[in-house]
């Protein structure tokens, strides 16, 4: 009976709409308020970055790659730098491996907590909201004790890193994120076990392991769906000196997706502790290199929001040849149109952003 | 009811305690140490070799050489730090406090001061002066031992003469 009462209609969604954090447009194929289809559309905002490479020297496109997302810029300009590094064929210094990694973690830490306010904004929870990116203006704070800058820090160079850390500024670190710690295991409970919280995410969509591992779910995303894929378990830089389990749920839905990311903000606060225990006592940052890059190289890391992949091809120039960035957005949006279907109208907001979209990162 | 109250404590501890916030501007921002809020250039340091110029992503300094004068457009500025650490005098460093906002882009020029161009030119001469002794010495040396090298070259072309005259 359903077939003959239903009508379908087609509604354009995005790339300006009040409840979508990030340009891009949905075509969806709407069954009374049932979304039966969709279709997404981005390309609003590419700025052509990728191409620029052929005009900065290698050593300034470090520089523009940390401009490809504002969140990730750390990991960008890291990954940049690792892929460099690989065509060099150069190791960098032990310390520089354990301040990349601490500030990695950083900045898993401020992009999941930006999430997890912006999900609670997306459910209609207000205060909870504030109260998390209150917490999160304490690591932005410890991000700029430590490389002078909030968001977009160029401490990353080819070789190494630019800036050292003090002991006083670690432990300043170490007291900050031990008030981080006790701030968000205050609102742990309201994540977890509330009753208004769990009503919006609870069986909402839901994507299997089988769906996840055939569409290409990267990051949190896939381990909320229980695939432990985690690419800091292939150890770059500090992980193999570090104690580490990635975090999955085997809910599938936006309510697993909460938990993983709120795990993995504890997680990561538990890395930075282990980097400030283990921190090399040899104040070697940069491995110097000479001449120019040639060969090429693949790169793969773990973002704030899932894998990233980055391919140089060096000409032996101070151009490069090509560079190519490979986002998680990019590699989730398939698996999202995915989740979508089947799901209410009036829920799509919170699934959009279940996937921590970060829109400028896929048209770079 | 467990399911409900769960942000109480939160709520609770928020009301008894100081605000997250601050009252800026009426209490100044304090920043942290190491902030980069805009370029400084010691410039009286500086030998407008134009490393930074070169370096720069943004291409916003320029340098004039005759008129000893360093350029940067703040507004194109990233306070990326690139140029501090190419600069071979470490002349360039970052301070606190932001470009404040204008209508307009607008630079700013730093000029290098009266003394440390009088003090540079009178290095110039000086190394003017040691290279050109350098050089006469160098050419006396050089007359001398090609005068020397012509004389036995002399003495050489005479000596095999002699068998041959017996
Ligand atoms: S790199 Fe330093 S010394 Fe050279 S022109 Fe720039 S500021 Fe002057
Ligand atoms: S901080 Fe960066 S953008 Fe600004 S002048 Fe220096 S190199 Fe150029």
């Amino acid at each position: 009976m359903a077939e003959t009462t239903a009508k379908r209609s087609i509604v354009p969604y995005g790339p300006q709409h009040p409840v979508l954090p990030e340009p891009i447009h949905l075509d969806l194929v709407l069954e009374d308020e049932k979304i039966v289809d969709v279709l997404p559309n981005v390309g609003f905002i590419h700025r052509g970055l990728e191409k620029l490479v052929q005009k900065k020297d290698f050593n300034e496109m470090m520089y523009v790659i940390e401009r490809v997302c504002g969140i990730c810029s750390f990991v960008h300009g890291m990954g940049y730098c690792a892929t460099i590094e690989k065509v060099f064929d150069v190791e960098i210094p032990d310390r520089a491996k354990f301040l990349r990694t601490m500030w990695s973690e950083m900045s898993r830490i401020h992009s999941h907590m930006l999430w997890l306010g912006l999900l609670a904004d997306a459910f209609g929870f207000e205060s909870l909201f504030y109260q998390v990116w209150r917490s999160r203006e304490q690591i932005l704070n410890m991000v700029e004790l430590h490389t002078g800058s909030r968001l977009i820090s160029s401490v990353n160079k080819v070789g190494g890193v630019l800036k050292d850390v003090d002991d006083d500024k670690l432990k300043i670190l170490s007291k900050t994120i031990d008030q981080i710690e006790e701030d968000m295991l205050r609102v742990q409970k309201v994540f977890f076990e509330d009753y208004s919280v769990q009503s919006r995410l609870k069986g909402i969509g839901i994507l299997t392991p089988e769906q996840a591992h055939a569409l290409g779910a990267v990051g949190p995303f896939a381990r909320a769906s229980g695939i432990p894929l985690d690419l800091r378990m292939r150890g770059d830089n500090a992980m193999p000196y570090i104690d580490f389990e990635p975090i999955t749920s085997n809910d599938c839905d936006c309510y697993a997706r909460c938990y993983v990311r709120f795990m993995e903000v504890l997680q990561s606060i538990d890395i930075i502790r282990q980097c400030i225990a283990k921190m090399p006592a040899d104040h070697t940052l940069v491995t110097p290199v000479k001449g120019n890059p040639q060969g090429e190289a693949f790169v793969r890391l773990e973002q704030p929001r899932g894998e990233v992949v980055y391919y140089a091809k060096a000409n032996g120039t101070k151009f490069l040849d090509r560079f190519r960035v490979r986002t998680p957005t990019f590699a989730n949006l398939i698996p999202l149109c995915e989740t979508i279907k089947g799901e209410n109208f009036a829920d799509l907001g919170l699934l959009v952003l279940s996937i921590d979209p970060c829109i400028s990162c896929t048209e770079r | 009811m467990a399911k409900l109250a769960n942000f109480t404590p939160t709520i609770l501890k928020n009301l008894f305690s100081k605000p997250a916030t601050t009252t800026y501007p009426f209490e100044p921002f304090k920043y942290p140490e190491g902030t980069r809020g805009h370029i400084e250039n010691d410039i009286d340091n500086c030998i407008f070799c134009g490393m930074c110029t070169r370096n720069c992503p943004t291409r916003c300094l320029t340098i004039d050489k005759a008129t000893h004068t360093w350029t940067i457009n703040r507004f194109d500025c990233l306070a990326c730090e690139y140029c501090t650490v190419v600069c071979p005098k470490k002349c360039l460093h970052t301070v606190e406090g932001y470009q404040e906002p204008m209508p307009e882009k607008s630079t700013v020029t730093y000029t290098m001061s009266e003394e440390a161009i009088a003090a540079e030119a009178e290095k110039k001469r000086i190394a003017a002066e040691k290279a050109k002794a350098a050089k006469e010495a160098a050419a006396k040396k050089k007359a001398e031992e090609e005068a020397k090298a012509a004389a036995e070259a002399a003495a050489a072309e005479a000596a095999p003469e002699a068998p041959a005259a017996e």
